[in-house]
């Protein structure tokens, strides 16, 4: 038939769930294709990868709290995947992001410790493993910080950020040292771009050495470049001789992309394939297995035939689950049943923006290995994935990558038990 | 005027912009110049404020290149090329369209005139003076890549080219590089798909609008590109496919002229745009069904593989990638960069080359880095901005396939 295309696996969502799954499969053997309808959320993601902040207290050593939290919540993804899962994962990230394709982009940390890092406000946020490019803004050491503002940089207030750090307890400054761009407003994408050429940053170096004073560790916002970001923290530390560290910044956030630039070169190293802008638009099932996607390409639609389908479409905030004007919630996409709705009668929403949300742990029903509820072969990932409040536990990076790299796993557990046979 | 309804449905999309700014990140031309505030300013943000019949002052988004880059990266859906697009048409119907614009996007009109003297119009546009002079009267910029003339056209060799008796009908639409700079690429494509067991037919065509879409000629472009499906529908009521090399205008047939110029009532359109293949997606199918020939003969070279915008808006992926991985000793550099810059007409604009060389910088400089010495891309226009910004050769992929398989 014109039009259609067979793969061993195709994946549905290009975000950390998605490109894990996809990239470990690909490199299992696997003949794979992601489907999606748009970019993943790694362009608004900070780049860390928090397994556990909040439990509800702030964790310290997630190791040691990550057994406690699975027993408290047998129904997180956490629970399912088991305890043993996360930090492989962790390390195959971490692994993949220095020695994948792309120029070393290197990790650091992992489940023993949290780092405690300031968001753009100044604020601590806990995270397991985090771009060497962060590390040195852990708020535990109270060496002082002199915080950069860049002023076309209009969505980074270095004076806000480092009277929070003042707040808590960390000694910080502000001071700002502008970036020409040629226009009045800049995102962090362009001063990024900037700072990837080497000659520029030298300059801005020289200019930025002449404002820091002894003893202080300099903060900026995450602009050091998206070509090769190590290297250019790198040279920008040897050049102020001290200690520099980026802070995420609001999207487009440029450690977000590093991940998935990197992501996406190892996929595509491995010889996964990738599709944007197509929007699954049906499925083709046979019994209880999805043994094809449809989705949306310009004139025509193309089928695409798989074996198994990996689901890592998100949850509420992709729109891959909807809660419908019937007060009824829909994973959009394959059509999958639920977890987590709250009951007839029961309260949907509750007053209080931060409050406990009841609708916050929707997502697809799975069982102990995965796989979505009513099917044989469609594993799910990620944040359709039910159970978990990542914004208040501080794991959605975590739950991603943790569960991207199982279901890959498991995938490749059953292709070989199907070679066997 | 656009139908209301049409454009009402567009600017339906816009509700679920969330202003995440993933289009930002995906534009070539917001990240080179202030000119164009970019895909989410101009596009969903803007057309809040654009209340039909109003007057449009907004030059800014004529800055747009029209790539789609924002559309396909969007994940949420919303229309936002399409969206600017329509904005443009409106600004250009307040302002006027300069005649450069009118002229540059006839690309039939230009091949006709210039095929017959081509040693003359190609030693022309090759001399420095008439270059001046044709920035100063009318406004193509003066360093800006131009096509040589082939002196003869694809259809003329065609009508003469003795096809196969038997074989899997198939309908070339060749698009108007292949007609007057790049015959010989066209007789590779009928060669591989005669291969390929194909009997190719070359049915009476023209343009398919799309330049004079994207300059905002909307009435001139509908004008085209509904000629051209009315040629091609007849040959294609019995199922048969249409195969394309030109992936940009491949791309108005399947979907442009459907979502930009507002034509989905269209009958033979509606017909010809499901039933369009670009080249390489075809072969892809082909090769997934254990029907593409493998018979290659090594290529001992190393290639990079840009996959031009309009390409990626075929939203098919990168079958190129998976057909030129089967040659044997075939080294393949896939590049990232997001767009060489040009834009179909938009980078030879006096006001806009420069854009185009800062968006296509990127680009020049992987290729520079890749170590290949050729560049295989799937858009004539594209090859002719890579050949200017690398110094490097640029072929269509399908031209790579055709010497593996020593035809």
């Amino acid at each position: 038939m014109n039009g259609s295309l067979h793969y061993d696996v195709v994946v549905l969502g290009l975000g950390v769930a998605g490109l894990t799954a996809a990239t470990r499969l690909a490199e299992g053997g696997a003949r794979v294709c992601v489907l999606a309808k748009g970019v993943g959320s790694t362009h608004l993601a900070p780049g860390t990868v928090d397994v556990l902040g909040y439990d509800p207290e702030r964790v310290e050593e997630p190791a040691a709290a990550i057994p406690r939290f699975i027993a408290a919540h047998p129904d997180h993804p956490y629970a399912l995947i088991g305890a043993d899962a996360i930090a492989p994962a962790l390390e195959w990230f971490a692994a993949t992001l220095e020695h994948g394709p792309q120029p070393a982009y290197r990790y650091t940390g992992g489940l023993e410790r949290n780092h405690l890092l300031p968001t753009a406000v100044g604020v601590a946020r806990p995270s397991a493993l985090v771009p060497q490019t962060m590390a040195g803004g852990d708020m535990r050491s109270n060496e002082p910080v002199c915080v950069v503002g860049i002023p076309v940089l209009r969505d980074f207030y270095a004076a806000l950020c480092a009277g929070n750090l003042r707040n808590a307890g960390v000694p910080a400054r502000a001071i700002e040292v502008d970036i020409d761009v040629g226009r009045v407003e800049a995102n962090s994408l362009l001063l990024a771009r900037r700072l990837d050429d080497p000659s520029f940053r030298a300059a801005f170096a020289a200019r930025l050495a002449l404002l820091v004073r002894p003893g202080e560790r300099v903060a900026l916002p995450a602009i050091l470049g998206l070509r090769d970001p190590f290297g250019a923290w790198s040279d920008l530390e040897r050049r102020l001789a001290r200690p520099v560290f980026e802070i995420p910044t609001l999207p487009p956030s440029t450690p977000g992309m590093r991940v998935y630039d990197a992501l996406v070169a190892a996929l595509r190293a491995a010889g996964g394939r990738i599709v944007l802008g197509a929007e699954v638009l049906d499925v083709e099932r046979s019994g209880e297995r999805v043994t094809s996607v449809r989705a949306h390409s310009s004139g025509h639609d193309t089928v695409y035939g798989a074996r198994w389908v990996v689901l890592a479409t998100g949850g509420f905030g992709s729109g891959a689950i909807e809660l419908g004007s019937d007060w009824q919630a829909r994973e959009k996409v394959l059509g999958l049943a639920l977890r987590g709705m709250p009951g007839p009668g029961e309260p949907r929403f509750t007053a209080g923006y931060f409050g406990p949300q009841p609708m916050s742990p929707v997502g697809v029903a799975v069982d102990s290995s995965l796989l979505a509820e009513g099917t044989e072969n469609v594993f799910v990932a990620g944040a359709a994935l039910p159970g978990s409040v990542p914004w208040r536990e501080g794991s959605g990076e975590g739950i991603a990558l943790a569960s991207g790299h199982f279901v890959a796993q498991a995938v490749l557990e059953r292709e070989g038990a199907t070679a066997t046979a | 005027m656009i139908e209301d309804l049409f454009h009402e449905e567009l600017r339906a999309s816009l509700d679920h912009c969330i202003k995440c700014t993933i289009c930002e990140t995906a534009c070539p031309v917001s990240n080179v110049t202030p000119l164009f505030p970019g895909p989410k300013y101009a596009g969903p943000q803007a057309e809040r404020f654009r209340a039909q019949g109003e007057p449009q002052d907004e030059w800014s988004v004529d800055y747009c290149s029209g790539c789609g880059l924002c559309t396909m990266s969007c994940p949420q859906g919303v229309k936002i090329a399409e969206l600017n697009a329509h904005a443009r048409y409106a600004v250009k119907q307040r302002k006027g369209v300069p005649l450069r614009d009118r002229l540059i996007t006839r690309p039939t009109v230009l091949g006709r005139l210039g095929t017959p003297v081509a040693p003359l119009a190609n030693a022309t546009l090759k001399l420095r003076p008439a270059r001046v002079l044709a920035e100063r009267l009318l406004g193509i910029h003066r360093d800006a890549p131009m096509p040589k003339f082939a002196g003869r056209r694809f259809r003329t060799w065609a009508r003469r080219h003795q096809p196969p008796s038997t074989g899997t009908k198939i309908v070339y639409f060749h698009g108007c590089g292949t007609e007057y700079y790049e015959p010989e690429a066209g007789e590779k494509v009928v060669a591989v798909l005669e291969h390929n067991g194909y009997r190719v037919e070359v049915p009476d065509q023209d343009c398919c609008g799309l330049p004079l879409q994207s300059s905002g000629l909307f009435e001139d472009a509908r004008k085209y590109v509904k000629r051209l499906a009315r040629a091609l529908a007849p040959h294609v009521r019995d199922g048969t496919l249409i195969v394309g090399n030109a992936t940009s205008c491949t791309l108005m047939l399947k979907r442009e002229a459907r979502e930009i110029l507002g034509l989905q009532d269209d009958p033979d359109l509606a017909l010809v745009s499901r039933q369009t293949y670009d080249i390489c997606e075809l072969l892809l199918g082909l090769h997934d069904r254990g029907e593409l020939r493998t018979d290659f003969q090594p290529v001992e070279d190393i290639v990079a593989y840009h996959a031009p915008c309009q390409q990626q808006g075929h939203w098919m992926g990168k079958p190129a990638l998976e057909l030129l991985a089967l040659i044997p000793g075939l080294e393949v550099r896939e590049l990232n960069a997001r767009c060489c810059g040009i834009a179909g007409t938009y980078g030879l604009k006096r006001e806009k080359y420069q854009i185009a060389m800062d968006a296509g910088a990127d680009l020049f400089g992987q290729v520079e880095a890749s170590g290949a010495r050729i560049v295989a891309c799937d858009s004539e226009t594209c090859r002719w901005m890579i050949e200017h910004g690398t110094h490097r050769p640029s072929v269509h992929p399908v031209e790579l396939l055709h010497q593996a398989y020593g035809l």
